[in-house]
């Protein structure tokens, strides 16, 4: 009963780790706890929700991506080009998730047949795709965008806003992806044991890539959604937003060495951040004390993680 | 070690075992993979604590608390898997941890390649302190990994398999070593499960079987026979169990193989019904050809055939499309993922015919055709779920064959299939080799072990050197021909 109740903790303690957060927040403040509030931090949530799901399928093959906050940026301020011009929004968004797919591409092609490591693959792009966003906007926002593209963003159905709505969409698809289908398996071993993986007849290269490929997605979605809830498409968005998808991803309880995670716990992840971070908001904790507060609490949780292991 | 047991989350795995090395004796330490031998000597190490009982030394009982106590205690284990750093010098791994300074904390690299010079030459091993450990030999890695012992002067040296992966001219240097090390008072355990080496160099032995004391006699005092029945609590009627079988067609067939500069226009076929060895010393391309022939490496140049017909093979998906299977020799590097379960490992050859509607696996019919195959094998698992890391070598090994029978390969490649594994098991996977010859499968049976090749191959082809020197039928090949061939002494077909 003993070794069952730890097994228990074990398995579920980033949850438990949520669940305690909520509980001394809503204990300090009342505000907390209401429909409004929750609300509020699930969809302020949802982009580093969405980038931390993608980001999970990479760091699952023992991967990473630091491009994300990059592409966010690229594919935002592409919808944003489209959106301008006042009509139907389909094309631009269809254009964003193209081109998030293709730079994923690029990095999974990098990675896998080039085989140059992915943080510095990725750490190029990053670079490289900042840059041209900056080229591509001349440096300022796309903003005075049509009435059209907001309500991605903004718009609620049966009081429940439409990001939140992406989230659950993507977490199932991701979920099925790695649970239920050969992919996701050969992802596991992949990021298990590369050779092992491949002498078993896995394709390992196009695995590798189509994870990136995944993260590009991910991002280009995060960014449709930032570009539709501001109104406006900055040259800056997204930028280190990579680090609170890896963030997300590591509290989560995914491994960064691979093989090891589950894209619920990433969630839970991205979701322990945005509480944290609502919570401080609530208790009126400057930012200055909330970067801190969040980096210890990343630190606390991934040595916690380790001392159950 | 005086009454040691030890147990894990309620499973006893060691149950009052004693047992006691002598200064200046080698005592072989016996037993099945899971009897208990290597949670025994991670105890005496200091990485693991144990649950009751007492460890004396010279007649004092000492207090093992961790791996530097065990250390300071002059206890030393060299594992099975090398510890060395590849990118590092041999000196710098000789004293590793152990670094000789002169003032302000300036390693003294002088006095340090001098004495790694003084003790290398000692043990008789001719490498340089200054050379890459990743240039050397694996035998010059475990000379090396001894000098690291020796340096630390330690009294009591634990050698975990020692010669799995020597060739038998480094297995007689280590040998030589040991006798070294007796004459100067060291007590040595020594872990194996080949048993020949026990009766050449060891003077005492335990056995273990499932975490229990079976007994403990002079060496000279024992037989083969009688250790083995120790060891597997039966009679073992026949360890290599043979049986002729009628042959078909050659179903595979290789010419004029070659890759860079270690496999030379090696050339030979398989037959449906039979087992041929492929044998040769360490680095003569035998692994190197069954890697081309499944696509891991690129071949230079040559041709493969299946079934008479020519095929193009660029990966192992590609092999595996045209019915070939390769059971690697590095369980743990190239065959299991170990993170993932038993069922997992087993079926990650086979997912695309688990496949139904939408991509989704069948995990009920999965779960069916693991559990089939867990019964067949008598595969010792707790279930389709339990992860394959917690199970003994030898049912690693049996989930991995599995895992390309399952596949009803026309072609199996078989690399070093028994290594470290115990003797019932090895019987076990002979079983299963000869059945799938009995089904009219080509088999390549990959092997360092003489006596395996000997025993079970209908023929034996010899590699030296990337060139194959020399076929044997199953009436000549016996282990001087063999080795006349691997040494390159005799060459029958250049």
């Amino acid at each position: 009963m003993v070794i069952n109740f730890k097994n228990f903790l074990l398995k579920y303690i980033s949850l438990i780790g949520l669940l305690t957060l909520c509980i001394i927040i809503a204990l300090i403040s009342p505000r907390f706890l209401t429909v409004s509030n929750i609300l509020n931090v699930l969809t302020q949530v949802s982009v580093n929700a969405i980038l931390a799901i993608g980001m999970s399928f990479v760091i699952l093959t023992g991967g990473i991506d630091l491009s994300v906050g990059s592409v966010l940026a690229i594919t935002g301020a592409v919808l944003a080009t489209f959106a301008k011009t006042g009509g139907n929004i389909l094309p631009g968004v269809i254009a964003a998730i193209m081109l998030g797919a293709a730079i994923g591409l690029v990095n999974g092609l990098l990675v896998s047949k080039g085989k140059v490591q992915a943080f510095i693959v990725t750490l190029a792009t990053m670079t490289i795709f900042r840059g041209v966003t900056y080229v591509y906007t001349g440096g300022n926002p796309i903003s005075g965008l049509g009435n059209n593209i907001s309500f991605i963003g903004n718009s609620s159905i049966f009081g429940v806003p439409l990001p939140i709505f992406f989230i659950i969409i993507v977490l199932l698809i991701a979920w099925y992806a790695l649970n239920q289908t050969r992919f996701g398996r050969y992802i596991y071993a992949l990021g298990g044991n590369e050779d092992s993986a491949r002498l078993s007849g896995i394709s390992t290269n196009r695995i590798k890539s189509l994870v990136y490929v995944i993260s590009g997605v991910t991002a280009a979605i995060a960014g449709i959604i930032v570009t539709s809830r501001i109104g406006s498409a900055s040259p800056n968005a997204g930028v280190g937003f990579e680090l609170d998808a890896i963030a997300a991803v590591v509290l989560g309880g995914t491994s960064l060495a691979g093989g090891e995670g589950k894209v619920t716990g990433t969630i839970i992840g991205a979701l322990i951040i945005g509480v944290l971070n609502n919570g401080l908001n609530l208790m009126g904790v400057s930012p200055f004390y909330q970067a801190i507060v969040k980096g210890l609490v990343i630190l606390l949780a991934v040595l916690l993680d380790k001392k159950e292991k | 070690m005086v009454d040691i047991s030890k147990s894990f989350f309620g499973v006893k795995a060691l149950e009052n075992i004693n047992i006691q090395a002598y200064a200046g004796k080698v005592l072989a330490l016996l037993g099945e993979n899971g009897a208990g031998k290597s949670t025994l000597m991670k105890i005496l190490s200091g990485i693991y604590k144990k649950d009751t009982g007492k460890v004396l030394i010279r007649g004092e009982e000492v207090n093992i608390g961790g791996i530097k106590a065990a250390e300071d205690l002059g206890i030393t284990i060299i594992h099975q898997e090398l510890s060395l750093l590849p990118n590092m010098t041999v000196y710098e791994n000789i004293f590793l941890g152990n670094e000789k300074t002169s003032g302000f904390g300036k390693l003294n690299k002088a006095e340090m390649k001098r004495q790694s010079a003084d003790l290398l030459q000692k043990i008789g091993c001719s490498v340089e302190p200054d050379t890459i450990v990743e240039r050397i030999s694996v035998g010059e890695m475990q000379l090396i990994e001894i000098i690291k012992a020796v340096s630390k002067h330690s009294k009591i040296i634990i050698m975990d398999e020692p010669t799995t992966a020597l060739t038998d001219v480094e297995t007689e240097k280590l040998f030589a070593v040991i006798e070294k090390l007796k004459s100067e008072g060291i007590a040595i355990i020594y872990i194996s499960h080949r048993l020949d080496e026990i009766f050449r160099i060891c003077d005492d032995v335990t056995v273990l079987r499932d975490g229990k004391l079976i007994g403990s006699a002079k060496v000279s005092d024992v037989t083969k026979d009688q250790l083995i029945t120790m060891m597997v609590g039966r009679e073992l009627e026949e360890q290599f169990p043979y049986r002729k079988e009628e042959t078909g067609k050659a179903v595979l067939k290789v010419e004029n193989l070659c890759w860079k500069d270690k496999v030379k226009n090696v050339s030979f076929e398989v037959k449906g019904g039979e087992i041929v060895g492929l044998s040769g010393l360490m680095g003569s391309g035998r692994t190197e050809t069954a890697k081309i022939i499944f696509g891991e490496h690129k071949k230079t140049s040559g041709n493969i055939f299946v079934d008479g017909e020519k095929v193009d093979i660029n990966s192992p998906k590609d092999a595996i499309k045209y019915g070939l299977a390769y059971l690697s020799e590095d369980r743990k590097k190239e065959g299991l993922v170990l993170g993932m379960s038993v069922g997992e490992n087993m079926t990650l050859s086979n997912l695309k015919n688990l496949e139904q509607a939408a991509f989704r696996l069948n995990k009920k019919e999965e779960n069916k055709l693991v559990s089939e195959y867990i019964k067949k094998l008598s595969i010792k698992t707790t279930g389709s779920g339990q992860k394959i890391k917690h199970l003994s070598g030898g049912n690693q090994q049996k989930v991995i064959i599995a895992k390309w029978i399952m596949l009803s390969p026309k072609v199996l490649i078989v690399d070093e299939p028994t290594k470290g594994i115990d003797v019932g098991a090895k019987k076990e996977i002979y079983d299963v080799l000869n059945e799938l010859k009995k089904t009219g499968k080509a088999i390549i049976l990959i092997s360092s072990d003489m006596p395996e090749i000997v025993g079970i191959s209908d023929r034996v082809i010899v590699m030296h050197e990337g060139i194959v020197t020399g076929e044997l039928n199953r009436e000549d090949a016996n282990q001087e021909n063999i080795m006349k061939f691997a040494v390159g002494i005799e060459n029958k077909e250049i």
